[in-house]
């Protein structure tokens, strides 16, 4: 069986997550491996996922978006979550999943600019 | 059954009036369903009535094929009635109200017959029973119809939302919220945030007469579900009231941006696109 993944691409020092497929629960855990090591290997200010494209979540695959936001979060790199739609928005509220501290835009272009912002205040700190 | 039927036949216009008297002193009310139009309902059902124990064989319910047009006479005459107001009694007495007079003609045409006699009140009482039923329950259910229609209408036009700006929405909640209404409201609004790419949407409540905690509880949900799609709701209208209520039940709002009027929180929504209202002579 092929194991099938969801590519990571790499924009300047953004990595952009576009979730295309309808998510299992192993391609779900395959991507919050990969997207670690990426972020930790590739030296990544900021992350964005796209999920615009998903129509469909359980409580485990929200709670697996959830955790890689934060695990990226903790490694230094803001995460983004962009495009979620009205009808997944509604089952994650209704499941209950921890989304609290996940950052999230309408879209890919308001998304960048929100990480461009983050990327610009954390500078503007560290200098400080 | 021939003999029911050469009574209807032979003594209609006896039995029409004999009938219509009835119904006039058992309270109709006069000038909801106008005379001449009641005479010809009363005359088209004693035709369709002897018609049908015409056809069916003796001994036949209300439900046999036979009465199939009688039925259908019953069921428009009782929509139509349900429609124009009637209460179930009044439409239910045009059918009962029949009985008295024609077993009194049945009795009278009996000729002694005792048997006979017995077996057509039976007959009769039966069939007049069950198309009284049936009257009722059509009754009943265009009642029901409308109040079906009604509530779906009540549901769309409670719901609208609207653009104030470029990337503002605002959704005027008016009435009291269910958990029906209040989902379909958070589709709707999901929805339109989608379509018009809105980063800001104001739920106004003014028109909330009260809120309590599984109303709160729908609001936050809402608020929740919008932020995830990445747009920020701001509930304004919140009033003296409403504001002791939700504190009263201890139901935390602390997370949402909540303004007194919808003009603070269009205010809030012009500060977070970074746009400033300016007056022109200065």
């Amino acid at each position: 069986m092929t194991l099938e993944r969801i590519p990571i691409l790499r924009m300047a020092r953004v990595l952009l997550v576009s979730i295309q497929i309808e998510m299992s629960d192993h391609v779900a855990l395959a991507l919050q491996d990969d997207l670690t090591a990426r972020i930790a290997g590739q030296g990544a200010v900021g992350v964005l996922i796209d999920i615009s494209a998903l129509t469909m979540v359980d409580s485990f695959i929200g709670r697996t978006i959830a955790n890689i936001a934060k695990m990226a979060s903790i490694m230094d790199a803001p995460t983004v979550l962009v495009g979620m739609q009205p009808a997944v928005a509604i089952t994650v509220v209704e499941l209950g999943v921890p989304l609290a501290g996940v950052r999230t835009a309408l879209d890919v272009d308001r998304g960048m600019k929100l990480l461009e912002n983050l990327c610009a205040e954390r500078e503007a700190s560290g200098n400080a | 059954m021939s003999r029911i039927t050469s009574i209807l036949r032979s003594h209609e216009e006896r039995l029409l009036q004999a009938w219509l008297r009835e119904q006039g002193a058992r309270g109709v009310r006069g000038g909801m369903v106008r005379d001449n139009e009641l005479r010809a309902q009363a005359q088209e059902m004693l035709h369709l009535l002897a018609d049908a124990l015409d056809k069916g064989t003796p001994g036949d319910r209300s439900d046999a094929a036979a009465y199939a047009p009688l039925r259908e006479l019953l069921a428009g005459l009782s929509r139509t009635r349900g429609s124009q107001g009637f209460s179930p009694t009044e439409t239910v007495r045009f059918v009962l109200s029949l009985k008295r007079p024609l077993l009194a003609l049945a009795a009278e045409e009996s000729g002694g017959d005792k048997a006979a006699l017995f077996d057509d009140v039976n007959h009769l009482n039966l069939l007049l029973d069950e198309l009284g039923i049936f009257t009722s329950e059509v009754h009943q259910k265009s009642r029901e119809e409308v109040i079906r229609r009604q509530q779906s209408e009540m549901l769309e036009l409670s719901t609208p939302v609207v653009k104030l700006w470029d990337g503002v929405l605002a959704l005027p909640l008016i009435g009291t919220l269910d958990s029906q209404r209040t989902s379909v409201v958070m589709e709707t609004l999901l929805q339109r945030i989608v379509e018009t790419n809105s980063s800001v949407a104001i739920i106004d409540i003014t028109g909330v007469p009260t809120v309590d905690t599984l109303v709160a509880q729908h609001l936050l949900k809402t608020v929740a579900a919008a932020r995830l799609m990445g747009a920020e709701c701001i509930v304004s209208g919140v009033r003296p009231q409403i504001a002791q209520t939700i504190v009263h039940l201890g139901v935390d709002l602390t997370n949402i941006v909540t303004k007194a009027t919808l003009a603070d929180a269009f205010a809030v929504a012009l500060r977070h696109l970074e746009l400033v209202v300016t007056k022109k002579s200065a």
